[in-house]
């Protein structure tokens, strides 16, 4: 028809394409992390490399979705559920936890019982903020966010304090569970964690179908028929769940949320929020796995991983933060 | 029937609405006017819910809206708020498509696609529709939002300001529309509004608010006397007829011939009779 010819055609660019050449990456990446260098010891290597690449694709996959779904429900791209302070309540725990009871006591030194300890422990902060600042009535998530990054500042403190006042050797083993690491995590920690970030993402599941909607504001989403104060809730909880169990199975991660989330905004050209978590969380699994690859292999082990992404992460935040006039 | 019954509402030591009961009626285009921070947004909001009361309720053909569910609440009523910003970079299509969210969850369907069109053409859109909102003028992102609201296809649409940012021949356009649905499709539109001569021409009804009460609730002929104006806004305003159309004019000539004691009838310009 003549009409429809003079109807100028979509601008967007698929998004099939990017998220598949990410997936594509993401398995090359992690066939060569399982192969490289194995020469003959299969039986050895493998079993032991599949658990790091598991717990990296994990957290990868985890730390990728929690930050769009975060960043759709505040609007913001430069946030991460990282302002909450959830990855300086876990050094305290563990701060904590050493002071008090020693770093030869069962809590501390067996692995499983201190990664349910801490994630019980996130939870329930997460679930004490949400009780107190999204009860029904009001659904203030700034004043929430807030308060998070006050107590975040206070869990920073008291863990400075307490680890004034360790004895020096049991500083190393709190120093070495301040910085996220691959190494510890064994299969038996590994599978209740991904049958755990399953079950949360299986709980918010109902919720996620708003979140394009939410990401539009809150008028907007009212008057769309979104139940606002109860989508945010589930969804707010599903977050802080997500990354309770990721930090407390590898350590804190702060900065890759916030890359992974503007890569996979920059790599698709839309505003739907199902390609975007797809391709940020196969851009958590690209960044851990290349990341560690690099590391193993060029870098000899010179710098851990999380200074490497900490660093990528830290610049890319000060240029989101310079560039921020234009909206997103 | 949308009714407000008894709202009150305050911020801090401020009453912006006190013991508001407004009646909107279905089939008809109801304008809200008043004076900046009378309590017609605020108004609006409440009715919409999407600022709660502090007291007083809201119902819906007799039932409190806290009692509906969000979703069929959505379908029956849709609400454009005065600033509109979005902080996605979304098409003009794209905008629009969210209209049928309250129908399709996100996934359109045929029907919903025809909804998006018709609503695009209601708004003279197609031409622009896969243009980014940040690449529009004001008005033209302003006629977007008006479109996704048509697209909601909602019994009672409620508006605030949407005239802002258009222009004359686009005004009418949004006027006239909104006059099409409430006559050809019998829904019902209430819209705040600034223009008390649009106000007077297109509304069945006009309800003025003043300092948080109702002022004058009636036919919307009925408010264009200069009597009630001057009431309302606190300036003198003289009111003719031009072309059987009832203006007011109410800046500093007309009043000072109200002043002089002069006819309102002589303020009609000469020139057009």
């Amino acid at each position: 028809m003549q009409a429809e010819a003079a109807v100028p055609a979509s601008v967007r660019r698929p998004v099939v394409l990017p998220i598949v050449g990410l997936a594509i990456a993401a398995a090359v990446l992690i066939a060569l992390f399982m192969v490289i260098n194995a020469a003959g010891l299969w039986g050895y290597v493998l079993p032991r490399r599949a658990v790091r690449v598991g717990a990296m694709a994990l957290s990868g996959i985890v730390i990728g979705v929690s930050t769009v779904i975060f960043q759709s429900i505040t609007a913001n791209r430069i946030l991460t559920p990282g302002v909450m302070g959830l990855d300086r309540l876990y050094v305290l725990i563990q701060s904590a936890l050493i002071y008090v009871l020693g770093s030869a006591h069962p809590w501390v030194s067996n692995l499983r019982t201190n990664f349910v300890l801490c994630t019980a422990a996130m939870a329930l902060f997460a679930v004490a903020l949400h009780r107190l600042f999204l009860d029904g009535k009001r659904t203030n998530i700034y004043v929430m966010l807030l308060i998070g990054v006050v107590a975040g500042t206070l869990f920073d403190s008291l863990a400075s304090f307490l680890v004034v006042l360790i004895d020096p050797n049991e500083f190393l083993i709190i120093q070495s569970r301040m910085f996220a690491s691959f190494n510890r995590v064994t299969v038996g920690l590994l599978w209740p964690a991904a049958l755990m970030s399953l079950a949360v993402l299986a709980w918010a599941a109902p919720a996620l179908r708003y979140l394009d909607v939410l990401a539009l504001g809150r008028d907007h989403a009212v008057s769309l028929g979104v139940d606002y104060p109860r989508a945010v809730r589930r969804l707010l909880i599903a977050v802080f769940l997500l990354v309770a169990v990721s930090t407390a199975l590898v350590g804190p991660i702060t900065f890759l949320g916030l890359i992974v989330a503007n890569l996979a905004y920059e790599l698709l050209d839309t505003y739907r929020r199902g390609p975007l978590m797809a391709a940020s969380a196969l851009g958590g699994v690209i960044a851990l796995v290349g990341g560690q690859l690099v590391l193993e292999h060029l870098l000899v082990f010179s710098v851990p991983l999380p200074v490497l992404i900490n660093f990528a992460g830290g610049m890319l935040f000060m240029y989101l933060l310079l560039k921020e006039r234009s909206a997103w | 029937m949308v009714e407000a019954h008894a709202i009150v509402k305050r911020y801090g030591p401020k009453t912006v609405l006190d013991q508001v009961s407004v009646a909107v009626q279905p089939g008809q285009l109801t304008s809200f006017i008043g004076p900046n921070g009378a309590g017609k947004s605020t108004l609006l909001s409440i009715m919409t819910r999407l600022v709660p009361a502090d007291s007083g309720e809201v119902r819906l053909d007799g039932r409190p809206l806290s009692r509906y569910d969000s979703r069929e609440l959505a379908r029956r009523i849709s609400v454009l708020r005065q600033f509109n910003h979005v902080p996605l970079r979304l098409t003009v299509r794209e905008l629009v498509s969210f209209g049928r969210f309250p129908y399709s969850q996100g996934r359109l369907t045929k029907a919903d696609e025809a909804a998006v069109e018709r609503a695009l053409a209601a708004m003279e859109l197609e031409d622009i529709q896969h243009k980014l909102l940040d690449q529009l003028s004001g008005g033209q992102r302003q006629r977007a939002f008006i479109a996704m609201v048509i697209a909601q296809e909602t019994d009672y649409v409620f508006l605030d300001e949407p005239l802002n940012n258009v222009d004359m021949k686009h005004t009418v356009q949004v006027m006239k529309l909104l006059r099409r649905l409430v006559e050809e499709e019998g829904r019902s539109v209430v819209v705040v509004m600034h223009d008390v001569n649009l106000a007077a021409y297109y509304s069945d009804r006009v309800v003025a608010l003043k300092e948080g009460c109702v002022a004058f609730d009636g036919p919307a002929r009925d408010v264009m006397e200069p009597a009630t104006l001057k009431d309302v806004f606190d300036i003198e305003v003289a009111v003719g007829e031009v072309h059987s159309c009832r203006v007011c004019v109410y800046f500093a000539e007309a009043a000072q011939l109200l002043a002089n004691g002069r006819a309102a009838q002589d303020v009609v310009v000469p020139g057009l009779r």
